[in-house]
């Protein structure tokens, strides 16, 4: 490796004159790479090399009291979040107007879904109503959040309560034990 | 075998000069994935986090933001910590333990902290109730450093109403803008940002 390489030690002179032998130059690094490995294992295993990202949340405040036009309900989808990752949602009508109450999965199915139903009012009107059962997890709240992003829905909305007759609706239907 | 060690010692300085520790965390949390492409800030940040059991953890980045917030803390619930409980305190990330078992906690020996399972910061439904210490901490992380981003770290198989709770804690303090912690996950194919 890294010697200089000064021809060994004293050669055999024909004048027969004895040189000192000189001590060899080269190091023995195995020590040094095996340290250099250990270390390189050690940060391999310590780092965190792909950062989280991050998606924000803004939610209304509660302290104010902001006079909105009412939502025509043919223009709202409204999502409920099921157990076992299934959403369902109803579209078109009000929980009190007998609507059709659709199953989704989480992912293609419910992506379709809401392109299907937003093109079928004017684009600006569409709003997506995202209301969380208290059998859904975290992650069907993100997923559906993340649907939302990718399919450009710009109206939509985190409600937490249901109304009494979308409690009706899910256990008649959807046999959610809610 | 030179080249090796040439290579082998340039990403040993790779990897020492990127390195940012993983930090040692009071449960393991599987964040859900989204498409989002925003960075978590590094610094000036404060993450509560939801377990898969409901549990409710929160730290706090910057150590002395951490002592602070605890001196803060302390003075309300009318509790005295010594010098060295602060600054175990100072080294936890972050923390799932009620104010009324946090200095038997911090009593602990090191290897016996690890070993306790941590019961989770209370909350309540409304937010602003006398049994939510989490309204507490946030509080007071937030006065012993006003520019603190708050983010929510949520585990795939936590539960909706627990959620709830949280959002409900932040709410009642009128914080309503926070960032949810999620993988990084492609979006779909031809998907472009506007």
């Amino acid at each position: 490796m890294a010697e200089i390489n000064t021809g060994g030690g004293g050669g055999k002179n024909k004048g027969g004159k004895v040189r000192s032998k000189k001590a060899s130059t080269r190091i023995d690094m195995t020590p040094m790479v095996d340290l250099g490995f250990l270390l390189i294992t050690f940060f391999i295993l310590a780092t965190t090399l792909s950062k989280p990202s991050s998606m924000t949340l803004n939610v209304p405040d509660k302290t104010l009291k902001e006079e909105t036009e009412p939502i025509k309900a043919s223009n709202v989808m409204t999502v409920f979040l099921g157990d076992n990752n299934k959403a369902y949602y109803i579209f078109g009508k009000a929980a009190n107007e007998d609507p059709k109450l659709e199953t989704v999965g989480y992912g293609y199915e419910f992506r379709k879904a809401i392109q299907d139903n937003a093109r079928k009012v004017p684009a600006d009107k569409f709003v997506v109503v995202i209301k969380p059962t208290k059998v859904s997890n975290y992650k069907n709240m993100v997923d559906v959040l993340d649907e939302m992003a990718i399919t450009k829905t710009k109206r939509y909305a985190l409600v937490d309560a249901l109304t009494p007759d979308e409690e009706k609706l899910l256990k008649d239907k959807a046999k959610l034990q809610i | 075998m030179t080249a090796m060690t040439d290579v082998a010692f340039l990403l040993l300085t790779f990897f020492i000069l990127t390195a940012q520790f993983k930090s040692q965390d009071a449960a393991s949390i599987e964040t859900p994935s989204s498409i989002s492409g925003i960075k978590v800030p590094d610094k000036d940040i404060m993450t509560i986090a939801l377990g898969k059991d409901g549990k409710v953890y929160f730290g706090v980045d910057s150590q002395q933001d951490r002592i602070t917030m605890l001196d803060n803390v302390a003075a309300i619930k009318g509790i005295t910590f010594t010098d060295k409980e602060k600054k175990d305190f100072s080294l936890m990330s972050n923390f799932g333990v009620p104010i009324n078992q946090l200095k038997a906690y911090l009593d602990l020996p090191d290897d016996q902290k690890a070993k306790v399972k941590q019961p989770g910061i209370p909350t309540d439904s409304t937010g602003a109730a006398v049994t939510n210490e989490l309204k507490d901490w946030v509080f007071n992380s937030r006065k012993a450093n006003n520019g603190l981003r708050i983010a929510l770290k949520g585990d795939n198989l936590a539960k909706f109403p627990e959620f709830k709770n949280v959002l409900a804690t932040l709410q009642a303090q009128n914080i309503n803008k926070f960032n949810l912690i999620t993988g990084t996950e492609a979006p779909p194919a031809g998907w472009k940002a506007d």
